[in-house]
């Protein structure tokens, strides 16, 4: 069974009377363990697809089968639930609460899984260190640079064990270097915890990272490429 | 599955975060709790003035009074006459199953002497069932007997107002006054009983025999005649027989005719005063209602500001939707800050309240009582209308579609 199976996703916004087609029957399956990067011009649909792929937004046709559920079917709640259990985000813009320290930020997704205080902060405490911020616990986001708020950010994605992250253009508010280390880090889970990791990105050289490409225009999928060795597009983004 | 603890912390955290917006939206609870207790301590305090005045006045009370209303066809008011004798308290006490006791009155205003003290006073001619008729217990000496009424002997029991203006710190048992001239023994000192529910002060007051007041004393239009007298019934339920039984005997010992007015009236002092407490409680019910609303004011103000707050965290709400907040987990987090808000406000306001109706028995003199009912009713209250009008913001904000919630700025 694939982790993620999407048949014939149609997408469209109505506004006013003009009716907007952001996804025109998209179909792709995406097995456990895979580095996708979705690509494609600002208007292209990716996004919304992200937003389909991260049970936030619903598809006005089609069917999205996530480890075999149904998630047409699901009600708003049980969205809640599988976007608590199953999936990951990590935003451009970090999304994190103002005003909340990193521990607390972390702890978020175990709090609306309603496990015990203790537990939550020895979990917190071990995800913030996965991703090289230990010793920043108590740091208030204004209190961190880019690069850590989106530590921050993927600690909280990795917190409930979701087998995927799904990235929006994690890197385009960071600088190249903080950006190279964010990636590096996404590789990291990706081959040692075995995290399938869906990111959108125009980026080439962001994209480079991953194993399969898939590009998108007028919200549809114009190709779909799997590279064997993740070495081979680190050194394309690079020239 | 909810987890209340953390959603608590939540809630105080963001409250916290925004100190000063949060004091003010308090303010409305604060002072509608503060009113209401207040308010409520007031009229408590003058409930139970009353309360207390009508068992100082003695307990299940008549009085009948002279003069009943007309005169050939020009009525007159009520003890513009004098019809009641002395003979008629005897006779009521004697042949009224439902009375148990009758104190005549024949009272006026005298100048009274000690020494080189003097002080005017109302003289009370009476007998010793007065003291039975007004549950009134001597505090020193003893009272005068029928045996004194029967003698017409200078005797004469002081109130305790008369003791201090004439006597100072000497105990007056045993000493010789003057009323009017007339030297008088004083038995006794009666028991302090402070203000009448029609706010004299009932110990300025002297009792002597009503024989000797009437012969002595004051003097009568005709022999045996009395003012008014008090008439203790036996019980509450007794009141309504004795009424009518002291009706039909005077009706039939002042020969008045089957379609003749009465030349006396019986007045049912216990209900009269019944009915000024049940006036009172009624004002009290009124004055807290009317700090009720600025309880429901304050209410309003916390909705304005939950509503405010969920415009302005809607990213806030996005964030917590996209990584699995359910519906109930937003609507709990904006519903305990509400709650939250209207409870501290409630804590502050009694102690406002409590402290408030303090000032204001010491400032205006009127007694305040603040009950632990209209503390805890208060409180409870507040509670309601935070749950309340915290509701609609956090229903509001469950609803929020997490991608546009996300997506604002």
């Amino acid at each position: 069974m694939a982790l993620i199976e999407v048949k014939g996703i149609t997408k469209i916004y109505r506004l006013g009377d003009i009716a907007l087609k952001a996804l025109c029957s998209v179909s792709l399956t995406i097995e456990k363990g895979e580095f996708v990067a979705i690509m494609g011009p600002s208007g292209s649909g990716k996004s919304t697809f992200m937003n389909v792929l991260g049970c936030l937004d619903k598809p006005t046709d089609g069917q999205y089968l996530l480890e075999g559920i149904d998630i047409g079917r699901l009600d708003r709640d049980e969205l809640a639930g599988i976007r608590n259990k199953k999936i990951g985000f990590v935003f451009q813009g970090f999304n994190l609460l103002s005003r909340t320290s990193a521990l607390e930020n972390v702890e978020l997704p175990m709090l609306y899984d309603g496990m015990p205080a203790k537990e939550r902060e020895e979990r917190a405490i071990t995800a913030l260190k996965s991703v090289g911020l230990e010793g920043r616990e108590g740091h208030h986001p204004n209190q961190l640079s880019g690069g850590q708020q989106q530590r921050v950010a993927i600690a909280r994605a990795l917190v409930n064990n979701a087998p995927i992250i799904l990235a929006d253009e994690p890197t385009g508010n960071l600088d190249t270097k903080t950006s190279a280390e964010i990636m590096e880090l996404f590789v990291k889970l990706n081959t040692e915890s075995k995290i399938t990791i869906i990111l959108v990105t125009h980026e080439s050289d962001i994209a480079a990272y991953s194993r399969r490409m898939i590009r998108f225009l007028d919200g549809c999928i114009v190709s779909d490429e799997k590279k064997g060795i993740r070495g081979q597009g680190l050194e394309v983004g690079k020239l | 599955m909810i987890n209340i603890p953390s959603t608590i912390k939540i809630s105080l955290r963001a409250l916290r975060v925004n100190k000063m917006r949060s004091a003010l939206t308090m303010l409305g609870i604060i002072i509608g709790v503060g009113a209401v207790i207040a308010m409520l301590a007031v009229g408590t305090g003058a409930s139970k003035q009353i309360e207390e005045q009508i068992s100082s006045m003695g307990s299940n009370l008549l009085i009948v009074v002279p003069g009943a209303t007309t005169a050939g066809g020009v009525r007159m008011g009520a003890g513009t006459q004098s019809t009641l004798t002395l003979a008629d308290a005897e006779a009521i006490k004697r042949e009224c199953p439902a009375v148990e006791e009758v104190g005549p009155n024949l009272n006026g205003v005298a100048q009274v002497v000690y020494s080189h003290q003097n002080w005017s006073t109302g003289v009370v001619g009476t007998t010793p069932g007065m003291l039975i008729v007004r549950d009134w217990t001597l505090s020193s000496g003893k009272p005068f007997t029928e045996q004194d009424v029967k003698n017409a002997t200078k005797v004469s029991l002081l109130g305790q107002t008369v003791v201090d203006n004439l006597f100072g710190d000497t105990d007056p048992v045993g000493k010789i006054i003057r009323i009017k001239n007339v030297p008088f023994t004083v038995l006794g000192v009666l028991g302090k009983k402070g203000q009448s529910p029609q706010g004299q002060d009932q110990d300025d007051t002297i009792y002597i025999p009503v024989t000797t007041a009437q012969k002595k004393v004051f003097g009568t239009a005709f022999p045996g005649m009395i003012r008014t007298m008090m008439v203790k019934a036996k019980g509450a339920e007794y009141l309504a027989d004795a009424e009518k039984q002291i009706n039909e005997l005077l009706r039939q010992r002042h020969r008045i005719g089957p379609k003749q007015e009465n030349d006396f009236t019986v007045r049912n002092l216990t209900q009269m005063m019944q009915a000024r407490e049940e006036s009172t409680k009624v004002m009290t019910l009124l004055l807290g209602a009317i700090a009720s609303v600025s309880l429901l004011v304050g209410g309003i103000g916390i909705m304005n500001i939950m509503l405010v707050s969920v415009t302005e965290r809607t990213r806030e709400i996005g964030i917590r939707m996209a990584i699995g907040a359910k519906t109930w987990d937003i609507r709990l987090q904006f519903i305990i800050e509400a709650l939250t808000l209207s409870l501290i406000g409630g804590l502050v306001g009694i102690i406002i309240g409590v402290t408030g109706s303090e000032i204001l028995s010491m400032l205006a003199g009127w007694p305040t009582i603040v009950s632990p009912l209209s503390i805890l009713m208060s409180f409870s209250f507040s509670g309601l209308v935070g749950i309340f009008f915290g509701f609609y913001p956090a229903y509001k904000a469950s609803l929020l579609n997490p991608i546009d919630a996300l997506r604002y700025e």
